[in-house]
């Protein structure tokens, strides 16, 4: 896509959640900056949330010596990010529906789905240690790829 | 009456009524002491009516959403009921995208959920 991104970043943080939200409050005013409403953006945090903490406590299983990469674009009509960590990776496909009636009382496995129904889009690497995740504006339609 | 960090605690007509005192549930030591301030309130009770006040919170993670249900387990097998209310409509999506709106008994109001008890 010919995107003209008004704010470009790339960085790797740490396997510390508390390192990752001050990033992801450093894009939520991005966002907020370049027009974005509210609505949106609690989309999104929500979803940054549950990617990010996917990454450090799944992924790199908080291990202080593995980081996490993040790479961000966003412009006033889109949002684009990368973020991989240095995990064995995991296959979505195999993470149970937790909307399924036998899985509505289980603790676990409802990040994924609110990445999907947050953002545009939502794709794995075929290894399941990279997430990319997408927002266009007045889009909250997701398209698995 | 126990000091708590996340929540305010009050009695209403046999109700225990929980407010979340946290804007944003997300980090994982507040969600962690939040559920031991939560299942401190209802371990070894049996039978107890308890409602949970949202109207605080403005945003929170899936972490802090199996923390309800772990709750929720934990009254249901003391025979009491748990009931939440106050939801921001924000909130009220993630419940309904969840489906956990299925699980969960969610009111609109604090006065009308205590009296359905």
């Amino acid at each position: 896509m010919d995107q003209s991104w008004k704010w470009t970043h790339a960085t790797k943080i740490p396997s510390d959640t508390a390192v990752a939200r001050e990033l992801l409050n450093q894009l939520l005013l991005k966002l907020e900056e370049f027009g974005w409403d509210e609505q949106e953006t609690f989309g999104i945090h929500l979803a940054l949330e549950e990617a990010l903490v996917n990454a450090i406590k799944h992924g790199n299983r908080l291990d202080p010596n593995k980081e996490v990469e993040v790479d961000v674009r966003i412009s006033n009509t889109h949002f684009k990010i990368s973020i991989a960590d240095e995990g064995d990776g995991f296959i979505p496909e195999d993470v149970p529906d937790p909307t399924a009636q036998e899985n509505l009382e289980s603790p676990s496995g409802r990040g994924i789905m609110l990445m999907r129904s947050f953002m545009s889009t939502v794709s794995f690497n075929d290894v399941g240690n990279r997430v990319d995740l997408s927002k266009e504006r007045n889009s909250s339609e997701s398209e698995l790829i | 009456m126990p000091n708590y960090e996340r929540i305010e605690v009050n009695d209403v007509d046999g109700v225990t009524l929980v407010r979340f005192v946290q804007r944003k549930v997300v980090d994982a030591e507040a969600i962690s002491l939040l559920g031991d301030e939560l299942f401190g309130l209802v371990e070894g009770k049996r039978g107890v009516k308890l409602l949970l006040n949202l109207e605080q919170v403005e945003f929170l993670s899936s972490a802090a959403l199996n923390k309800l249900i772990v709750l929720d387990q934990k009254i249901k097998a003391a025979e009491g009921t748990l009931k939440l209310c106050g939801l921001r409509p924000e909130i009220t999506e993630v419940f309904v995208i969840t489906r956990l709106n299925q699980l969960f008994d969610i009111r609109d109001e604090t006065t009308a959920a205590i009296a359905s008890f």
